[in-house]
C-alpha cells in the first residue's frame, strides 16, 4: 500500500509541476464549451438579407418588414436592378436577396400569382437551406394573412413542435460531444503519453527492476487522470447548466455512472496506446489521429451517423464516443432513465473489458 | 520465507549455463560464473556481446530460454519477487525524476522497496551529509550537473541496503576525475557488504574491479583478476587486453 501511494503521490506531482499542460488540460474543456456555444454554432441568426423590388408597393413593403422583423435577418441593403445581385454576393454584403417581381401587388391582386425569387449564398450549404427555409415561411405567412382576408374555407395550418429541444439549440447536441471528446482526450492522450514517458526516459527500467507490481504502475498512472477527468466533467455541467442553459433533465447519478464507464473505457484505450507506442510522439500521434478525429467525425457529435455512408456508420460503431454521447443525449435531454440506455451501457462494458483484457496482457508481454 | 533456496551463501550470484535465445539468434550463449560476496565484478564486452542480455536475466526482467541462476540466494527463473527485492539497479541512461526533488527521489524510491518513513528520513539525512549534498536537498533532479546525478542514482539504486546492486555502464559521459569520485562510492558501497556487479566502456575502470569477465559474441571468453588477465594476455593494460579478445568477434556491433 505504501508502494502504491509514494506512486501516486509521484504522479500528482508530475502533473501539478507541469503548470502549462494542467492549465491547457483544465481549460480546454472551458474553452470549447464557449467555443462550440457561441462561435461555432449552426443556427442561423441575422442572416443579411438584400431586397429587390423594382416597383415599390404594399405587398413588396410588408413583406420585406416581416422579414426585417424577424430574429433571423436584417434586410441590410435594397437594390433597384437585377445587375446589382451578384456584386452583392461577390462583396459580401448579403446571404440571401429577395427578388419580387415587376408590379408585384398589383399582379397579386389581378391574377393571384405573383413571383418572389429567393437567391441564397449556398458556399455553406447547411445554412443556405436553414434560412432560405426561414425566409419561405416568412412568406407563406404572409400568403395566410391574404387568404384570413378573403374567408377561405379551407386551411391547413401544419404545427410543429420540436420535441426535448423546443428551441433547437445547438448546445443541446453539442454538450454531450464535447463531453465525449474531453474524456477522451484526458483520459485516453495523458494516459499514455505519460506511461510511455518513463520507458523514453529509462525509468520504466528501473521501476521493473524494482519489487514494484506492474499493476501497481498502471493504477497509480491512471489514478490522477480520473481525478482530472471528474473535474473537467464538474467543469463541463456547470458550464451548461448555467451558462448555456442546458438543463440535466434526467437522474444526475445515472449521467454520472454512464460517465465514469466511459472514463474507465478511455482509461483502457490510453494503456492500450501505450503498450503499442515506445516514444511519446507517436503516443500523442495515435491518440490525436487515431482517437480525437474519429471522435469529432464519427461520434455523431457534429454530423450525424444517419447521413453517413453505410461502411462508415458501422465504423461509428467501434468509436466509444458514439454510444457515450448517444446515451449522455438520452439522459441528459429526454430525460429518461438508466434501463433507457442499456444497450450503450452494455457495449461500453464489453469495450472496456476487452480493451483493458488485451492491455493488461500486452502490458506483461512487455515486462518478458 | 522458509521455502527460499539458500543455494550458497558466499556466493552471491551464481550463473549456472544460462542461455538465451531470441528466435534463431542466441544472445547469451552458455554462460558460468560465481561472484563471490563484497566482491566488485566487472562485465565488459563490446556492444551487442550480450552483456544487457545476461545483466537483465540476473535482475528477473527476462527469462533464461535454459540453465539456471541464482542472485542473492533466490532462484532467478522462480523466485523473481525476491530477486527484485534484494537487488539494486542503476541503467545507463540516467533514470531518476527530472522533475521531482532530491529527497522526493529518494523517498519515492525507498517507498517503492517498502522503507517506513522513519527510515527513509534518517538515512536521507545521513546520505545528504556523505554526499555533501545539503544544499541541493530541495532543488529539482534536473538541474544538476550529470555527474551530481549520477552519484545520486547510484545512492538510490543502494537506498534500501540491497545484497547486490547491477550497474549498467554508470559512468558514460563524465569526465575522469567524477567518475573517480564515483568509484569512490562504489568502494563505500563494497564496504559496508554490498556487491557490485558493473558493466563498462572504459578500461580504467576495469583496472579497479576485483574481477573482470570479458564477454565476446554471447560467450564468457575470459574471467579473471585484472592483474592475472594481464599477465595471461601478455598485455601491459586491460585495453589490450580486450582488444586481443575482441577482435574475435564476428557479431556486429548493434
Amino acid at each position: 500500500m505504501k508502494q502504491l501511494l509514494s506512486f501516486v503521490q509521484k504522479e500528482f506531482h508530475h502533473i501539478l509541476r507541469d503548470k502549462t499542460t494542467m492549465m491547457i488540460l483544465l481549460l480546454m474543456p472551458i474553452i470549447q464549451i464557449i467555443l462550440f456555444g457561441f462561435a461555432i454554432t449552426t443556427e442561423v441568426k441575422n442572416t443579411q438579407v438584400a431586397v429587390l423590388a423594382p416597383t415599390n408597393d404594399e405587398a413588396t413593403q410588408r413583406i420585406t418588414d416581416k422579414i426585417n422583423a424577424s430574429a433571423y435577418f436584417d434586410v441590410v441593403d435594397r437594390i433597384h436592378n437585377t445587375n446589382e445581385i451578384l456584386p452583392i454576393f461577390r462583396d459580401a454584403k448579403a446571404k440571401l436577396v429577395v427578388v419580387f417581381e415587376d408590379h408585384f401587388a398589383e399582379k397579386l391582386r389581378h391574377t393571384g400569382t405573383a413571383h418572389i425569387q429567393l437567391i441564397a449564398d449556398a458556399t455553406d450549404p447547411n445554412a443556405a437551406t436553414s434560412f432560405s427555409f426561414y425566409a419561405n415561411n416568412i412568406i407563406m405567412d404572409y400568403q395566410k394573412e391574404l387568404m384570413a382576408q378573403k374567408t377561405n374555407p379551407y386551411q391547413i395550418r401544419p404545427e410543429i413542435k420540436m420535441l426535448y429541444n423546443p428551441q433547437m439549440l445547438g448546445a443541446f447536441n453539442f454538450v454531450p460531444g464535447v463531453l465525449g471528446m474531453i474524456m477522451i482526450l484526458i483520459c485516453a492522450m495523458m494516459t499514455s503519453i505519460s506511461i510511455v514517458r518513463e520507458k523514453e526516459k529509462g525509468t520504466m527500467e528501473i521501476l521493473l527492476v524494482s519489487p514494484m507490481k506492474p499493476i501497481y504502475i498502471i493504477l497509480s498512472k491512471i489514478t490522477p487522470y480520473f481525478v482530472l477527468s471528474c473535474v473537467n466533467f464538474a467543469t463541463i455541467m456547470l458550464l451548461s447548466v448555467y451558462v448555456l442553459k442546458v438543463p440535466i433533465a434526467g437522474s444526475f447519478l445515472s449521467l454520472v455512472a454512464v460517465s465514469l464507464l466511459y472514463i474507465f473505457v478511455s482509461l483502457s484505450l490510453g494503456l492500450l496506446v501505450s503498450t503499442l507506442t515506445d516514444s511519446q510522439q507517436a503516443a500523442m500521434l495515435i491518440s490525436g489521429m487515431g482517437l480525437m478525429i474519429p471522435v469529432m467525425l464519427l461520434s455523431g457529435m457534429i454530423f450525424p451517423i444517419e447521413n453517413m455512408p453505410v461502411p462508415l456508420q458501422w465504423v461509428s460503431n467501434i468509436i466509444p464516443a458514439k454510444w457515450y454521447i448517444s446515451a449522455v443525449k438520452t439522459i441528459m435531454i429526454k430525460g429518461l432513465g438508466i434501463s433507457a440506455v442499456l444497450k450503450e451501457v452494455s457495449v461500453l462494458i464489453l469495450m472496456s473489458l476487452v480493451l483493458i483484457g488485451i492491455s493488461l496482457k500486452k502490458f506483461k508481454i512487455r515486462l518478458e | 520465507m522458509s521455502n527460499t533456496i539458500q543455494h550458497n551463501t558466499n556466493k552471491v550470484i551464481t550463473a549456472e549455463h544460462l542461455t538465451k535465445k531470441f528466435g534463431h539468434f542466441t544472445a547469451v550463449d552458455d554462460i558460468s560464473f560465481e561472484v563471490e560476496r563484497g566482491e566488485i565484478f566487472g562485465f565488459l564486452g563490446a556492444n551487442g556481446a550480450g552483456k544487457t542480455t545476461a545483466m537483465r536475466m540476473l535482475c528477473g526482467l527476462s527469462i533464461p530460454t535454459s540453465g539456471k541462476g541464482f542472485v542473492a540466494g533466490y532462484d532467478i527463473g522462480s523466485q523473481t519477487e525476491l530477486v527484485k527485492r534484494n537487488i539494486g539497479y542503476m541503467s545507463q541512461k540516467f533514470s531518476l525524476y527530472d522533475d521531482l526533488k532530491v529527497w522526493e527521489n529518494i523517498e519515492l524510491f525507498g517507498g517503492i522497496y517498502g522503507m517506513n518513513d522513519a527510515e527513509i528520513k534518517v538515512k536521507t539525512d545521513e546520505l545528504m551529509k556523505v554526499l555533501n549534498f545539503e544544499n541541493e536537498r530541495d532543488k529539482r533532479v534536473g538541474s544538476l550537473p550529470l555527474g551530481f546525478k549520477q552519484k545520486l542514482a547510484f545512492s538510490v539504486s543502494i537506498f534500501h541496503s540491497p545484497q547486490v546492486v547491477f550497474l549498467d555502464e554508470p559512468t558514460g559521459g563524465v569526465d575522469p576525475i567524477t567518475r573517480r569520485q564515483f568509484w569512490e562510492l562504489i568502494y563505500d558501497a563494497t564496504s559496508k557488504g554490498i556487491t557490485v556487479f558493473v558493466t563498462t566502456h572504459y578500461m580504467d575502470e576495469a583496472e579497479y574491479c576485483n574481477r573482470v569477465s570479458i564477454m565476446v559474441d554471447g560467450k564468457i571468453e575470459a574471467l579473471d583478476s585484472p592483474k592475472n588477465l594481464k599477465t595471461q594476455f601478455n598485455a601491459t593494460s586491460m585495453e589490450e587486453v580486450f582488444q586481443q579478445l575482441a577482435r574475435k568477434s564476428t557479431r556486429k556491433a548493434d
